[in-house]
């Protein structure tokens, strides 16, 4: 296993984290993860492997039960000893992007954008319209901020969902399958804004089975199986020769689908 | 994204306008209701129908019917034609009931008033703050003009009040307390707090197991027992608290309905915007299922509407109430009961259906602006 370069002081640290969902299912098994800042993550892995449940802990959708998990110099405690003010302040520092978009129909394509910054971080309406159409601008489509979300095609809402994850200016990005729920034609222009934002600096993880993107992309590959982090490398390595047979398997699943 | 232009024809056959249909009112016909022998029966069945029963009916409504508020013409008609002329002699007591006759300009202002303002609030521009102050403006407004006491208006018990301005005014006050009340007993029910979840499921299963009566033989007569002489709120007031509260419970599972409709994705990206749990209800939340449920509560608004009839009993007489009192206390006009409950008929009808157009255009409004 290759130790992947870390910076001093992670941006996100999960030590020794698990996760059940009822009491049988034991979802994330003794989850050990540095993620500097600035650094693009990559997690894959096969459907239930809990490369989702994962990435859900950092903004704390998902609550775990043992373990501890720090979030941009902020602890998010296990179940039950929650802190509902750090987890507000977590998710200040986290954006989200859903597989299925999750943009809020009723509302038009700028108020999905300004909803968090007006109501959450009590920005001055006016700013936060500024502030959401230069994020529109970022994924080129300002053009269709006074419209409806299901006016748009799915590549368009996913650029949307982008923007509104952008408008928090978050320190981190999470991306969960965000391209799995599109038509084949739109994949590319919601890859190539992300693509865009990686080249700025930020901070992103992204659960993908986009391997392209993955190679061209990121700093780091991580590989779960059944709850557990198996492999970690830098995407040539991954790619060209991953280190366990299971995860050998799984991209020749992979490349004989494509 | 659709596409509106001509469809691009790749295989070489171009896009070509659907086939019209044809045939004008008579290839209607042929198709609608003489197509095949199932459909042509019905139709001949349905026909023979309306020549067995019109005729009569358009005797006795209309061409044998009395005009004139004439008892004696009317008592020699009975069985053969209506007796309208009942209503140009008790219309007044039908709409008002005991409202003292000389003051009636008052409750007829207060209606028209309340019906204003109602129809402004169906319509979304006018949603601002001015509407609010609206409200407030108008129910000073006719609680002034119904009750008295003030300007040097006559002062008017509640138990005077009747007929139709008591049932808009129930019904109206009944379906803006409660809806408030069924939301939060329906954000309630799904609350992940058990003590919260167990008092509204209680709340909505017990008294949605009572019949209305029963709560309002409870308001009126029960729960001043409860109170220290002299403190007995107004019976009018016990009434509607007893209909909202017993609308609430209804309401609050249409609401819960609509809740259920809304994905769980919403609450996450609400929650992944930094939103706390009270904002989402309200931004994301709600907007949506209170849209997704408006036929559901148009039903329920209808017929708490209707409802109110049933304070009769506890000696409000509302529109139905007063008609009963109208006829039932003359003896000259006592027969004359059908005539009357057609034209209260006819006022329940135009509000309903009223209701319900409202709903359905609701409903195109919400797909005009949301769906592609």
């Amino acid at each position: 296993m290759i130790a992947p370069a870390i910076a001093t002081d992670p941006l996100i640290r999960f030590q020794q984290l698990n996760k059940w969902f009822g009491r049988d299912f034991h979802v994330l098994r003794d989850i050990d993860l540095d993620i500097a800042r600035g650094e693009r993550l990559v997690v894959c892995g096969p459907s239930g492997s809990g490369k989702s449940t994962l990435i859900r802990c950092i903004n704390a959708l998902e609550p775990f039960q043992q373990g501890s998990l720090q979030v941009a110099g902020v602890v998010l405690h296990p179940e039950g000893q929650e802190d509902a003010r750090a987890i507000a302040q977590v998710r200040r520092h986290v954006g989200m992007v859903f597989q299925q978009f999750n943009l809020f129909p009723h509302l038009s394509v700028l108020d999905n954008l300004t909803l968090g910054p007006i109501h959450a971080a009590k920005v001055p309406p006016a700013q936060a319209q500024a502030h959401a159409l230069v994020q529109l601008e970022r994924v080129h489509i300002a053009d269709q901020a006074h419209k409806f979300p299901l006016q748009l095609s799915g590549g368009q809402q996913q650029r949307v969902a982008i923007a509104r994850a952008l408008c928090l200016s978050p320190d981190i990005l999470l991306f969960d399958e965000p391209t799995s729920a599109l038509d084949p034609e739109m994949v590319h222009e919601v890859l190539d804004a992300m693509t865009q934002l990686a080249r700025q600096g930020i901070t992103m993880i992204c659960v993908t089975h986009e391997m392209d993107f993955a190679r061209s992309v990121a700093d780091r590959v991580v590989f779960m199986d059944q709850g557990q982090i198996i492999e970690q490398a830098t995407p040539a390595a991954f790619f060209a020769q991953p280190a366990t047979q299971r995860a050998q398997q799984f991209l020749d699943k992979l490349i004989g689908r494509s | 994204m659709p596409k509106t232009g001509p469809n691009p024809s790749p295989g070489g056959i171009a896009a070509r306008p659907a086939p019209a249909r044809t045939g004008g009112l008579a290839g209607w016909l042929r198709r609608e209701l003489l197509g095949g022998w199932v459909s042509s029966c019905t139709t001949l069945a349905l026909l023979a129908c309306a020549l067995w029963f019109l005729p009569p009916l358009g005797n006795w409504a209309l061409w044998q019917a009395v005009w004139q508020p004439d008892v004696a013409a009317c008592h020699a008609a009975r069985g053969t034609g209506a007796c309208w002329g009942m209503l140009a002699e008790k219309y007044r007591f039908i709409l008002l009931g005991r409202y003292p006759l000389e003051e009636g300009w008052r409750p007829l202002l207060a209606t028209l008033l309340l019906l204003v303002l109602v129809l402004t609030s169906g319509v979304r521009r006018c949603w601002n703050r001015w509407l609010v102050l609206a409200w407030v403006l108008v129910w000073v407004l006719f609680m002034a003009l119904m009750g008295g006491g003030v300007l040097g208006w006559v002062p008017v018990p509640t138990d005077r009040w009747g007929g139709l301005p008591l049932t808009l005014m129930l019904s109206t006050l009944s379906i803006v307390l409660a809806c408030p009340l069924a939301v939060v007993l329906a954000l309630g029910r799904r609350s992940q707090m058990p003590a919260i979840r167990v008092l509204c499921s209680l709340y909505i299963e017990l008294v949605r197991g009572v019949p209305l009566i029963s709560v309002l033989f409870m308001a009126s007569f029960l729960f001043p027992l409860f109170l220290p002489v002299g403190a007995t709120p107004d019976v009018l007031l016990r009434v509607l608290l007893g209909i909202a509260l017993f609308a609430a419970a209804y309401l609050a599972e249409t609401v819960r309905a609509g809740l259920q409709s809304v994905p769980r994705g919403q609450t996450e990206a609400a929650a992944s915007v930094g939103l706390g749990w009270w904002p989402t209800q309200r931004l994301v939340v709600l907007p949506q299922a209170l849209g997704a449920v408006v036929p559901g509560l148009m039903n329920s608004f209808i017929s708490i509407f209707k409802d109110s009839s049933l304070i009769t009993i506890v000696s409000l007489y509302e529109l139905t109430g007063s008609l009963g009192l109208a006829l039932s206390g003359d003896p000259l006009w006592r027969p004359f009961m059908v005539e009357g409950y057609l034209f209260i008929t006819l006022i329940y009808f135009v509000v309903c259906a009223a209701m319900s157009r409202y709903s359905l255009w609701v409903e195109q409004q919400q797909a005009r602006s949301s769906a592609r």
